[in-house]
């Protein structure tokens, strides 16, 4: 029985041995490739002229810097605007374009826009396979001048067809930004 | 309290023919195996050969005279030993010397009623039955254990059940499966132990920290999952259960056959299935928890007396779903779920499980040989190894639609040996030490950062525990124990939480380099060195009464989630954040237990427990990312008191009718910040009245249990709404509605020729009630499970 336990204790070293030196090479690091860092919302008038573009990034994901968030530029009251929106993620090199991953599963997305203020309403969005709104592109119409708010909400798996509200769409929250607009 | 017990020991002596003549005399010596000491009035008997009985003197000395030279077996007797069996060949005169086991506890191989083997003398201890663990065979190891109690569990549903013990869990209770300490992710709030319930034959709680031979960190308890012993006989049995599961739609079915020698050989095979469907709650279906499960194991080897080994393998997998609901995106959705009655998806009943899911692989391999020494004690080495492998799935788009969200695979080897010396009637001393090495290996392929990273961790251990009888009334028992811990790791940090956590001050030397993508790769090495101890004493001066006290040190390192955790957890929509600089708990345990048996019973155990530099999750702040705000959970150190009592009656109120009445509290403190521990059971009551007759062993038991409130729960927190576009009170430490559910249990027992088929009906939450528990983490999204109704057939073969 003495061999027995001589044995085992040799399985069991070995074991040990083999085990712990397997890796002595630095872990892969992992790059979160379907984060969305940035979504950039153009705003082009009707009327001609530059677009706005409204803008929120945060490079750093789920870490602690909180998104930037900028504004180009103030809008014209009583205008009509032609919309649309990209997503897209910067710490990829070259930088990856998310939009096109929303368009090929359109139905199981949906954009939501929520305003206070001095924009008056925001509609006629492009719809999805399925003839539901998709909410890439739409139209703004900015009321009197004064402040306003624009939160854009892009949500995953929503319920479809829905009245187009936050609560009636549904789903999970892979985007949400909300920008303070001047209407002049 | 006599026990019989069967061992056959073959003496083979060798001698050549002499002669003839009946003149031969065989003499010899009958002693105590352990301790040398002589047995009196031992008595010797030649089997078939003459109807005398020969006894033995004060000096354990005997005389058989007059003896024809042949071959006789010898049945040697003595009150409170193991018979012995012994064939000598006689051609001249003899002299034997005869060493008997007198010591009935090392005979673990028939548990005698009333006489129960306890791991230590002074701590409280409990153990369920075989009966109790074959009815909750289908469902998980932290059900079975709430019948204990002091035990209850947290759960993520209905499917992952962590077992609590005195408001403890995870890396404070240490699951013992086999005499191998588990190594399966213990440190998360959604990782249930991976143990297949089937395969125990006895399940034990030590509450606290005082069985130091398993572990000095138990600061909640430790979890006993033993096999049981066989007889030594040529004998081949067996048993089948099928338990039909009526919410879920499933059903478990579980085997094991066992083939005995009398020479000591054995070998038993164990293998279980179970599959359930959607779960119900009262009013809607539980969507997405389903559960498949697949368990087995082998057991081995070739256990005497004196010396002996067991190899055994184990392998359990397990699917678990989780509700579709509690998948959340952002703190709205945390908000909306709080405050909606009903859970956001309800689809229809479904055996598919889908994400969010979990599926774990755990191997468990060990072999053990032991030899007792004569007049000295038992040696024990054992090498065991664990593989776990765990995938978590959750709810992704696109090319990531498949893959994982978490794929780790923990790797675990162990040596250990002890030796016990129990020489000395009425004194143990057990001398022990522990190797162990274990590798984490978190797959990068999942393409989501790490939550826990790539690790090595070595641990050593050394103990030593004593168990003394003073006298008839008193016994002793005391332990001590040191644990050193180092633990290796290679992470990846962010940047920008580098600096937010001001580690870019604290541990700058650790940075190994820094990458394209803004992140560290760094190496942190860390060592513990922990003592625990024990100590306690026991009075009792009859059968009725017994009285105990023990006070247990411990000390725990921190475990890997506690120190590196770093991210996002979207079950619980929340960023969880480690410390690099967490250090061990200490805890300070006293429990008092004052029992009483006979017709009617109790045991009142109240305890307290003070624990310094508590390791625990608090809310702190909120960051704002593309998703929206959530709330930043950081682990924290503090100092913690937590306070509770164990209350148990029982009483025969005539042969047939019976009642139990348990109730259990537990009260715990922040007492840094002067507010209530979070996730602290809350109070409950159970009674039950059972009624059991002769006749088929007919047995109907009807249990009420009450679930107070959780009143003392730390306060709820503010977070910014983007859709409400303000702060707003986010519930999220508010405890549910205290709530009422009835349960039934019967059973009969049909007897055939060689078999007993057993019949075992089960309902639970009769009455349908629609409730939600506190420890229950899924309780912002869904109620608990409906009625359950479980039908059993248990066939012993």
């Amino acid at each position: 029985m003495k061999t027995t336990i001589k044995l085992l204790s040799m399985l069991a070293f070995a074991g040990i041995v083999l085990a712990s030196c397997s890796d002595d090479d630095d872990p892969e690091e992992v790059n979160e490739e379907e984060t969305i860092t940035t979504m950039t919302v153009s705003l082009t008038p009707d009327a001609g002229g530059t677009a706005i573009i409204l803008k929120s990034e945060d490079s750093d994901g789920d870490g602690p810097n909180d998104p930037e968030i900028t504004v180009s530029g103030n809008l014209v009251a009583n205008s009509t605007y032609s919309g649309s929106v990209t997503f897209s993620n910067v710490t990829e090199d070259p930088v990856e374009d998310i939009t096109e991953e929303v368009e090929e599963e359109n139905t199981e997305h949906q954009l939501v826009y929520v305003h206070t203020g001095a924009i008056s309403e925001v509609y006629n969005f492009d719809t999805d396979d399925d003839g539901n709104d998709l909410g890439l592109s739409f139209d703004l119409d900015t009321g009197d001048a004064g402040e306003a708010a624009l939160q854009v909400v892009l949500r995953h798996e929503p319920t479809k067809p829905n009245d187009g509200s936050l609560s009636g769409v549904g789903g999970s929250t892979d985007f949400s930004a909300s920008f303070a607009i001047t209407v002049e | 309290m006599r026990a019989w017990f069967i061992m056959f020991a073959m003496l083979f002596v060798q001698f050549t023919v002499q002669s003839q003549q009946c003149k031969s005399v065989i003499t010899g010596v009958v002693t105590d195996f352990h301790d040398k000491t002589p047995l009196v009035r031992a008595s010797i008997s030649l089997i078939g050969k003459s109807d005398s009985v020969f006894y033995t003197d004060e000096n354990g000395f005997f005389k058989i005279p007059n003896l024809c030279n042949g071959i006789y077996e010898l049945e040697i007797y003595h009150a409170e030993c193991q018979t012995a069996f012994m064939k000598v060949d006689l051609d001249t005169n003899l002299d034997l010397n005869i060493p008997l086991e007198h010591h009935l506890e090392e005979l673990e191989e028939v548990k005698v009623t009333g006489n129960k083997i306890t791991k230590t003398n002074s701590a409280m201890e409990e153990t369920l039955e075989l009966k109790t663990i074959e009815q909750y065979g289908s469902a998980s190891l932290g059900d079975a254990l709430k019948e204990i109690n002091g035990v209850s569990s947290l759960n993520t549903g209905a499917n992952i059940v962590k077992p609590t013990i005195h408001g403890l869990s995870g890396s404070r209770v240490l699951v013992l499966n086999n005499g191998v300490r588990m190594q399966d992710m213990e440190w998360g709030a959604e990782h249930a132990p991976n143990v297949d319930v089937n395969a125990a034959g006895s399940i034990s709680v030590i509450k606290g920290a005082s069985a130091l031979q398993y572990g000095g960190d138990a600061i909640g308890g430790v979890i006993l999952i033993e096999q049981n012993r066989f007889l030594k006989k040529d004998s081949i049995f067996g048993k089948t259960i099928v338990t039909g599961i009526l919410n879920g739609r499933g059903g478990k079915i579980n085997t094991d056959l066992i083939k005995t020698y009398k020479n000591g050989w054995f070998i038993k095979g164990q293998a279980s299935y179970k599959k359930l469907g959607d779960q119900e709650a009262p009013s809607y279906v539980l969507s997405n928890t389903g559960v498949n499960e697949i368990g087995a194991s082998l057991h081995f080897g070739k256990e005497n007396f004196t010396s002996g080994w067991r190899g055994s393998y184990s392998y359990f997998n397990t699917e678990i779903g989780i509700l579709s609901a509690s998948h959340i995106g952002s703190v709205d959705d945390l908000i909306r779920a709080i405050n909606d009655d009903e859970p956001t998806v309800i689809d229809p009943f479904t055996y598919d499980i889908a994400s969010p899911r979990q599926e774990v692989t755990h191997h468990l391999g060990k072999f053990k040989y032991y030899n007792r020494f004569e007049g000295l004690g038992k040696l024990n080495v054992q090498y065991d190894f664990q593989n776990n492998r765990r995938f978590e799935y959750d709810v992704r788009t696109g090319d990531d639609k498949f893959k994982p969200s978490i794929d780790l695979e923990l790797t675990t080897h162990a040596l250990t040996s002890d030796f016990k010396w129990d020489a000395k009637s009425g004194f143990d001393l057990t001398v022990g030490v522990m190797g162990r090495y274990q590798n984490n290996f978190a797959n990068p392929d999942t393409g989501v950062r790490r939550l826990i990273p790539d690790y090595d961790k070595y641990d050593a251990g050394i103990f030593s525990v004593m168990k003394l009888s003073l006298d008839e009334d008193w016994k002793l028992d005391a332990g001590l124990r040191y644990d050193y811990s180092k633990i290796d790791a290679k992470k990846f940090y962010r940047t920008s939480r580098w600096e937010e956590r001001g580690y870019d001050e604290d541990f700058s030397d650790i940075i190994i380099r820094e990458t394209e993508s803004s992140q560290y790769l760094t190496q942190p090495i860390f060592d513990y060195h922990n003592v625990s101890a024990t100590m306690g004493v026991n009075y009792s001066t009859d059968n009725q009464h017994s009285m105990s006290f023990n006070y247990a040190l411990a000390n725990r390192a921190p475990n890997p989630s506690e120190l590196f955790s770093d991210g996002l957890h979207h079950s619980a929509a929340r960023i969880e954040l480690g410390d690099l600089r967490i250090t061990s708990e200490t805890s300070h345990k006293a429990s008092l237990s004052l029992i009483k048996n006979g017709d009617w019973g109790y045991t009142l155990e109240p305890y307290v427990n003070f624990i310094n530099d508590f390791i625990y999750l608090e809310p702190t702040d909120v960051e704002y990312t593309v998703r929206g705000a959530f709330p930043v959970w950081e682990y924290h150190q503090t100092n913690a008191r937590i306070l509770g009592l164990d209350l148990s009656l029982y009483a025969n109120w005539t042969d047939h009718w019976k009642t139990d009445h348990k109730f259990s509290l537990t009260k715990g403190k922040d007492t840094s910040e002067d507010e209530p521990l979070i996730n602290i059971p809350a109070a409950h009551i159970r009674n039950k009245i059972s009624y059991n007759i002769p006749w088929k062993n007919l047995e109907v038991g009807l249990e009420s249990k009450y679930v107070f409130k959780q009143n003392e729960t730390p306060a709820d927190i503010y977070v910014y709404s983007p859709e409400q576009g303000e702060d707003v009170l986010l519930e999220i430490n508010t405890a549910p509605a205290a709530y009422h559910v009835l349960s039934l249990n019967s059973g009969m027992d049909f007897k055939f020729d060689k078999s007993t088929l057993t019949v075992n009906l089960i309902a639970t939450n009769i009455l349908d009630v629609s409730y939600r528990d506190y420890l229950n983490r899924l309780r912002y999204f869904a109620d608990d499970l409906g009625r359950n109704i479980i039908l059993q057939f248990k066939l012993n073969y």
